[in-house]
Order: structure tokens, then C-alpha cells, then sequence
């Protein structure tokens, strides 16, 4: 591989320092007794607009979104842009759901999404398929992570054999286990704001300085191969792309704000204003991301991948080398620094969050409910810790020893899977109507066809569902959405016709849903 | 909060009609899977999706001051 940059090296580590120090002491900013669960892993419920803001962005639009999105217009084309329309369809639902979402959880003291569903339906088992699911497609996502930082470590020259190789990885994850630790969810809050200064400085600096060097938009464009630019128009039988690119973005912004992570973040917002507010700030994160998906074509026209310097990186992390290779060949080693501290950090602040998210999953949902029926708060914050600790070694352990691509279609399956809690948690909030047994033989049924449906095809995300001599490409956990919904309807009256008992206790009332 | 506002922010709300808009837009990509008009020589389908990133926080922005207190 090429010489090690020395300055941008600096730089990184320089940097990656100052946020360690500040991850340290974010366990004193508004103060709270860290022993209490919400105080560790909701940050004591406390961040107001502007926190919660850096939190949620510096949450959703991950490290391995800047390397993949950009990764799949320079090897895919238009359909990448798709990332665009998905983070448009996400702030409605925020708007409108979350909310009384937040409202509900902050008058029950719930923590997790299997909190709320325990609350409202009242089946323990309804509750841990949706805390399994959160934990299993969250786990993928943190090793995704740190395949992020692992992209910007080889890509800064530092190469080795055996555990030397893996160091830089193991001494990053260090860092992130201890702080999460020690101060949970005030962390990665904090260096969330450190982070996204970084990317937006990164994120405007390349759609600025790139186009310069190369010539104008129009010589970029020019460079891009007719097919990749637009969407392929069509065929009179079938829908086509154009199906896909939208059922890719709806499902993909359906699924969001189920991910354990995403809950977390909006959770630990001070009030359900902070969150309405954000659903109108948030999408300066969805410009930056477009603006960050030209960059993959800024790459093709600088032609990156034939260059013999990046030949190396291109042949052992694929076209997640592009935007990287783009940055060394365009800006000046002290700028590489700080651009790929932005990546690397920006790894560091939604791992956090995603593993503090799996601790307060197995924590409520699993330990509570099965294990040790009542703790002290103490020992669920404990719990809560360790759990953190461990997830993180899981992530870690996955990635160092199994092939990145199980990482990344794992990634896909886990969107495939965290949307079938959809009725039971977001329509949940709305109506206490359904079967709560109805709920969990849909999940089941959209989990199994929808995990059979990415095995046929080959793990990627679209199946053609054909009806009636027409195709229909689309995304696969959207289709599989629809089959869930569809069996909770239909069953919800049946079940209920079936079941002897009253049906079981709802915690929660209409009023507890609004301010 | 009067009785009134409260019932607005409770329930349904015209102005939620602002993000079908945005879901009806963003859903049918024959209205921008085109490169044609360019603009700063970036085609249609980048810069009119971008634009629809400003156009759609603007709509939220509205409907937040319109049914939030």
C-alpha cells in the first residue's frame, strides 16, 4: 500500500484525542445520578432543539452512509440518489408520530420501543420480538461502523500483518467502549456536535473544491456514462426502476425510526416541540447528503479508480475506497486529516448510540422481563453498561474475523426485519385495534418471507413481485410490510373471536399520548 | 392552550396535507428522471431533488408554525 501520510495521520489522532477527552467529560454535563438507567441511556431525557439536533443527525446520517452512498452512485449511478427522496419521506413521520411517542414514554418511563409495545398490548412475548429484532439488526450496524474507520485507517497508509493490522481498529473501539461506559448517551451527544462541524466543513469544502479542480459540473456530469445518470426508463410490462427507487426510499424512511438507535436519540429530547422542531431542521443533514452522493460521481470524473496509488485500496475495500481516494487525490494531507477524523469520528458517535440502544433493549426487555423481575436502579444501569460493553466486543469480534460483505447484507436484511415491528410500535401509538397475538404472527410471517425473499435474490434488496403478466420490482421489506399488515387485519378479529379472556391490560390512555 | 388549539395539535390537521405533497413528489420519479433543464451543468434529476430537500423543510417548517403553539 502507498507511505503512510504522516500529517494527516496527525491530524486524525490529534483530533481523535480531543474527542476521547470530551467523551470523558461529557459524564458531567448536566449532571445526573448515572446509576438510573434513563440518566445513562436517554441522557436524563434533558437535550433541548439544538443537542438533539447534532444527537439524531450525527445518529442517522452515519459514517458508513458518507462512504456507502457516495460508494453506490460511483459504482451504480442515479439509483444511489435515492437516499434523498428517503430522508424527505423520514421528517413527516417524525413529525407526526414521534411525538406522541415521546409523550407516551416520558409519562411511563419507558426506555425502548419493547417498553411501550409491553405497555400497550400487554404481551411479554409481542414485547421481546420486538427487542430481539432491535438487537439483531442493530448489531450488523455497529460492525458497519467500524468498517467505516477501518476504510480512513488503511486509507491513510497504515498497514500491517496479523494483530498489528488490527490495532488502530481495536484501539478506536477501545476508546468508544470506555466512554460509552463511563457516560452513556451525554458522549455521544457531545461529540456529535463536534463530529458534524467536521463533516459539514468536509461535505462543503469537496462540492466546492472538487468541481474547481475538475473543470465545472458540466465536465463531471459529461464524464458519467450515459446509464448510470438517470434512472433506466421502464418497460411497458413493468415498473422497473422507478418502482424501486421509491419503494426504496418509503420503506427505507418507514424502517428509520424504528432502528433502537434512532428511538434512542428521540427519546432523550426534552420535549415533543424539540422534536417537531427538528422535523423541519434535520433535513439540512438530507442536503448534505445528496450533496455528499455527487461526490461519488466527482470520483468517477476524477477517474480515482484508475489511478495506480488507489489500485491497493480499491482491490480490499471495493468502491467504499472512492470517496477516500477522492479526498487524498484532491486536497492537501492537513485537509485529509480532518476530513477522514470526520468519518472516523462520525463511526464513533452512532456505534455509541446503537450499542447503548441494544443495552437498554436486553436490559428492559429481556433481563427485566425474564431474568431478574426487580431490580434496584442500580442494577439496571449496570446491566445496562456491561450489555453496552458486550454488544460493542460482538461488533468488533465481527468484524475482524468475518468477511465485510456478511456485515453489509446483514445491514440489508436488518432493514428487512426492524420494519415488521412497524404496526405494533407505530401504529401502536395511533390505536390499541389490534390482536396483540395477530401483531406477532405478522411480524413472524413478514420476518420469515422477507429474509426467504433476500436469499433468493442473492441478498439484494429488491424482488419482483409479478401480477398478472406485469412485474413489479421493489423493495423487499416493503413488500414484506404490506404481507405483516394484511395478516395482523385479517387475524386481529379472529384472534379476538378466539380468545377466551379479556384482552389484556392497556397501561396507557388517550391523554397520555399529547402535552 | 385553549381548547380550541389543543384539539389542532391533537388530532387531524389540513395542514398535514402539505406532507402529501412532499410523499406525492418525491414518489413519482417520471416528474424529475430527467437530465434536461440542467442548472450550474448539474441535470434535473440532482439538482430538482436537492431543491425538494429546502422545498420540503419549508413545508414543515410551516406546518409546525401553523399547528404548534
Amino acid at each position: 500500500m502507498q507511505d503512510v501520510n504522516w500529517v494527516a495521520l496527525s491530524i486524525f489522532v490529534l483530533l481523535f484525542g480531543f474527542i476521547t477527552w470530551l467523551g470523558f467529560i461529557a459524564a458531567h454535563w448536566r449532571k445526573g445520578d448515572l446509576d438510573q438507567l434513563h440518566e445513562w441511556g436517554l441522557g436524563g431525557r434533558r437535550f433541548g432543539t439544538i443537542v438533539t439536533w447534532f444527537l439524531v443527525g450525527g445518529d442517522l446520517y452515519t459514517a458508513y452512509t458518507f462512504i456507502a452512498v457516495p460508494a453506490l452512485a460511483f459504482g451504480a449511478g442515479a439509483i444511489a440518489f435515492f437516499a434523498v427522496p428517503y430522508t424527505i419521506l423520514i421528517y413527516p413521520i417524525l413529525f407526526l408520530v414521534f411525538p406522541r411517542l415521546w409523550h407516551v414514554c416520558h409519562k411511563h418511563g419507558y426506555i425502548t420501543a419493547g417498553d411501550f409495545v409491553r405497555g400497550r398490548f400487554g404481551n411479554r412475548w409481542l414485547a421481546l420480538a420486538i427487542a430481539v429484532t432491535g438487537l439483531v439488526a442493530t448489531m450488523p450496524y455497529i460492525a458497519l461502523q467500524l468498517v467505516g474507520i477501518q476504510v480512513v485507517i488503511g486509507a491513510m497508509g497504515i498497514s500491517g500483518t496479523g494483530f498489528v493490522a488490527d490495532l488502530p481498529l481495536i484501539i478506536a473501539f477501545v476508546i468508544l467502549a470506555a466512554f460509552t461506559y463511563s457516560s452513556g448517551l451525554r458522549a455521544p451527544a457531545s461529540i456529535a456536535i463536534v463530529k458534524d462541524i467536521l463533516i459539514y466543513i468536509t461535505a462543503f469544502a469537496a462540492v466546492i473544491v472538487v468541481p474547481i479542480q475538475l473543470g465545472g459540473f458540466g465536465k463531471i456530469f459529461s464524464a458519467v456514462p450515459v446509464q448510470k445518470l438517470l434512472l433506466a426508463v421502464p418497460g411497458p410490462t413493468t415498473t422497473g426502476s422507478y418502482g424501486v427507487y421509491a419503494t426504496l426510499a418509503l420503506g427505507s424512511a418507514l424502517a428509520l425510526f424504528l432502528y433502537p438507535h434512532s428511538l434512542t436519540g428521540i427519546l432523550s429530547a426534552s420535549s415533543g416541540h424539540a422534536i417537531r422542531r427538528n422535523a423541519a431542521m434535520l433535513p439540512g443533514y438530507s442536503f448534505m447528503l445528496g450533496l455528499l452522493a455527487l461526490i461519488g460521481f466527482f470520483a468517477i470524473a476524477a477517474g480515482v479508480a484508475s489511478l495506480p496509488e488507489y489500485a491497493i485500496g480499491f482491490k480490499q475495500f471495493g468502491n467504499n475506497f472512492a470517496v477516500p481516494a477522492l479526498f487524498l487525490h484532491t486536497f492537501p494531507s492537513w485537509f485529509v486529516g480532518i476530513a477522514f477524523a470526520a468519518i472516523g469520528i462520525g463511526a464513533l458517535v452512532p456505534a455509541a448510540i446503537m450499542s447503548i440502544a441494544a443495552a437498554n433493549l436486553y436490559t428492559r426487555n429481556i433481563h427485566r422481563e425474564f431474568i431478574n423481575k426487580s431490580p434496584t436502579d442500580k442494577q439496571e444501569a449496570q446491566m445496562a453498561k456491561w450489555v453496552s460493553l458486550i454488544v460493542k466486543l460482538g461488533a468488533l469480534v465481527f468484524i475482524l474475523f468475518i468477511p465485510t460483505q456478511y456485515a453489509i447484507q446483514l445491514q440489508l436484511l436488518g432493514g428487512i426485519w426492524i420494519i415488521q415491528t412497524l404496526p405494533a410500535v407505530m401504529l401502536g401509538v395511533y390505536t390499541r385495534w389490534f390482536n396483540d397475538w395477530a401483531l406477532l404472527v405478522g411480524w413472524a410471517i413478514g420476518t420469515v418471507a422477507g429474509t426467504t425473499m433476500a436469499v433468493v435474490m442473492n441478498l439484494t434488496p429488491s424482488y419482483p413481485v409479478a401480477l398478472g403478466g406485469y412485474t413489479f420490482p421493489g423493495y423487499t421489506a416493503f413488500y414484506t410490510l404490506i404481507l405483516n399488515l394484511l395478516l395482523a387485519v385479517v387475524l386481529t378479529p379472529v384472534f379476538n373471536a378466539m380468545r377466551a379472556k379479556k384482552k389484556p391490560a392497556d397501561e396507557t390512555v388517550a391523554a397520555d399520548y399529547f402535552a | 392552550m385553549s381548547a380550541a388549539r389543543k384539539k389542532k395539535t391533537r388530532g387531524w390537521s389540513w395542514w398535514y396535507l402539505l406532507f402529501v405533497i412532499q410523499y406525492a413528489v418525491v414518489l413519482w420519479p417520471p416528474f424529475y428522471n430527467k437530465a434536461e433543464p440542467y442548472w450550474l451543468g448539474i441535470p434535473f434529476f440532482y439538482w430538482s431533488q436537492l431543491a425538494f430537500v429546502l422545498i420540503s423543510a419549508a413545508l414543515t417548517a410551516v406546518v409546525y408554525f401553523a399547528t404548534d403553539d
